[in-house]
């Protein structure tokens, strides 16, 4: 009869011996023979289903079955077959069932667990629960710290960015010593150490068309972030399809909202904005500024409604918009219907994929100074070395010309331009400018169009001056 | 219970802090009395794995038997394996009970931002169930 060899950690289960001899023409009889002698090994060797387990190796003799012709390997009386176990493991996805709490844990939430609106069976849904924030910026990082101190167990992050030194005044995930570092990398060693007991997940790219399902499938709810339009929909839509909550906020200068999305309970994002306003109406932080409290303020107010979905108390926002004044602190709540013709979580929707969301935005992938003249710093500092004559007109506010300016400029914003026309002459040479060379390429349009021939566009404005010309003028 | 000795838990812990971000696995190889598993030996093994290293190890059937020939070379026993889990807690994933056996101990260091930090040891129950820590104690007077 063909022999059976046993690890160690098996041998128990056969009486202590470490090879059992037993009847069968193939690997499969044999081992069935086995564990028909040998009750115990049952569980050890084969899964539920009664598949050999997949770390449960079978050799007859030196040969790994595997590569014969598995269970159907034949066997002879002579052969032996070994048991060799692989060892395998990970520290990951942990879905502990049930959730436990550690003591460690228990002495660390001891503030949540004295709540009887939380409590330790709230304290383990957190533990349970997956969050995925879309952005790391101004409101995910206030809300992914505040997760993670809470102790959501599992936290999905979506970024690609490096840490900007003018990311700091709002981004609280990252201190000065990172810049230029990546988000996710920083983000994720500040959440661990902040509380190891949750699992951080990074998604270092951009949320798109293409990966969006795929990165929702594994959370249960999603807070957006993002400070753009094309991704805002995108995260609604996504949500819509996958039927999870959307825990909305966005900012503005000194002004947010706030809301919770979740088609199956109330309004989608598209049922508020069916369509995206305009491209350029509405600028972003970068453009626009923003208080720097404010995306802590409106970042905490979706970790709170993150919290309140995942304990399942409170009153959540939705079907209610909350509408924040920082500068007035006052805070207003606008109703907000389920609308019956949503083209996408109405009863006849026409969406029902993710779609191109640039284009739906009317974002159009050329640079928005495409089309009209424009000079490099280079040349113009060389102008300015010549003594050419020539008229440099700055349309910035005057805020930021307190910040710095060039010398002999003219000062015209951009929005008090066509009254200021005649304060130029078609006659001269312009070049106009911006910080960025963006709203200086507006302006170009605008005086082509009342026209002026001779003037240009500084590429990328100020910014790219203080880089490649003159470093001691400040970036802003 | 199981002792572990001092040389053993620094071999841990240095290949934990070595392969951060990825994880470490390795054997562990002493002495099973009556009272009490000793650990003598940390025997670093490399990840087979070719995917996923900084959540997943595996330790190939081959090298299996090798740990064992080698255990019995030096006159021990292969008495479980020991693995890290970078960024993670030193508590074992459903992933590591589903590929667990009986009798092994199972020894896991939690390494943070590479930092070698909390280890526990674990042991699969009779019916598989649970996973459950064991007391690991620095080795006695041999």
């Amino acid at each position: 009869m063909p022999k059976v060899l046993l690890p160690t950690p098996l041998r128990p289960y056969a009486g202590g011996s470490s090879s059992v001899e037993v009847p069968g023409a193939t690997v499969g009889e044999a081992l069935a023979a086995l564990v028909e002698r040998h009750a115990a090994l049952e569980r050890h060797l084969f899964d539920e289903g009664g598949r050999l387990r997949s770390f449960v190796n079978v050799y007859k003799n030196d040969e790994d079955v595997r590569y014969l012709d598995r269970e159907a390997t034949a066997v002879s009386p002579q052969d032996s077959l070994s048991i060799v176990p692989s060892i395998a493991g990970g520290s990951s996805p942990i879905a502990v069932d049930p959730v436990t709490l550690s003591n460690e844990e228990i002495r660390r939430y001891s503030r949540h667990l004295i709540l009887p609106e939380v409590g330790l069976e709230g304290q383990k849904k957190l533990k349970a629960a997956r969050v995925l924030a879309v952005g790391t910026g101004g409101l995910g990082s206030p809300l992914a710290v505040y997760l993670a101190a809470a102790g959501v167990g599992t936290i999905g992050l979506v970024d690609f960015d490096v840490v900007d030194d003018s990311n700091l005044h709002r981004q609280i995930l990252f201190g000065t010593s990172d810049v230029g570092k990546p988000k996710l990398s920083v983000a994720v060693r500040r959440l661990k150490e902040l509380n190891p007991n949750v699992e951080v997940v990074p998604f270092e790219e951009r949320l798109t068309s293409e990966n969006a399902l795929e990165i929702l499938r594994d959370f249960d709810v999603v807070a957006d972030g993002t400070d753009n339009f094309p991704t805002r929909y995108l995260v609604n839509d996504a949500c819509v399809l996958t039927g999870k909550p959307n825990v909305y906020a966005s900012i503005f200068r000194f002004e947010g909202q706030a809301s919770v999305f979740w088609a199956a309970k109330g309004p989608c994002y598209r049922c508020l904005y069916s369509e995206p306003p305009p491209p350029g109406l509405v600028p972003s932080c970068a453009e626009g500024g923003v208080l720097g409290i404010l995306p802590g303020l409106l970042g905490l107010i979706q970790a709170t409604e993150t919290i309140k979905l995942v304990l399942g108390g409170g009153e959540s926002l939705i079907g209610r918009l909350l509408l924040v004044d920082a500068l007035s602190m006052r805070f207003r709540e606008l109703k907000l219907r389920k609308n019956p013709d949503c083209v996408l979580c109405g009863p006849r929707p026409t969406v029902t994929k993710l779609i191109d969301y640039e284009a739906f935005c009317g974002i159009v992938p050329e640079p928005a100074d495409a089309g009209v003249p424009a000079i490099s710093v280079e040349e113009l500092a060389a102008m300015r070395r010549r003594g050419d004559p020539f008229v440099l007109l700055d349309v910035r506010e005057p805020h930021e010309i307190e910040i710095c300016a060039l010398s002999g400029s003219m000062r015209v914003p951009l929005g008090e331009l066509t009254e200021n026309l005649h304060r130029l002459s078609t006659a001269d040479e312009i070049v106009v400018h911006c910080r960025s060379g963006s709203r200086s390429a507006k302006a170009v349009a605008q005086l082509k169009q009342a026209g002026f021939r001779k003037v240009r566009n500084l590429a990328g404005g100020i910014l790219a001056w203080a880089d490649r010309i003159d470093p001691s003028v400040p970036k802003y | 219970m199981i002792h572990l000795s001092a040389s053993a838990e620094a071999e841990i812990r240095e290949h934990g802090r070595a392969l951060y971000p990825e994880e470490c696995c390795g054997a562990l190889l002493g002495t099973t009395e009556a009272d009490a598993v000793r650990v003598l030996e940390a025997v670093p093994v490399e990840n087979a794995r070719s995917d996923s290293r900084e959540r997943r190890f595996h330790i190939e059937p081959e090298e299996y038997r090798r740990l064992e020939a080698l255990a019995r070379e030096r006159d021990r026993d292969l008495i479980g394996f020991y693995h890290s889990h970078p960024d993670h807690p030193a508590v074992p994933s459903d992933y590591d009970r589903e590929h667990a056996l009986p009798f092994f101990h199972y020894v896991v260091l939690a390494v943070s931002s590479g930092e070698p930090g909390e280890m526990a040891s674990f042991v699969l129950s009779e019916d598989r169930g649970t996973f459950s820590r064991e007391d690991l104690l620095p080795a006695g007077p041999a």
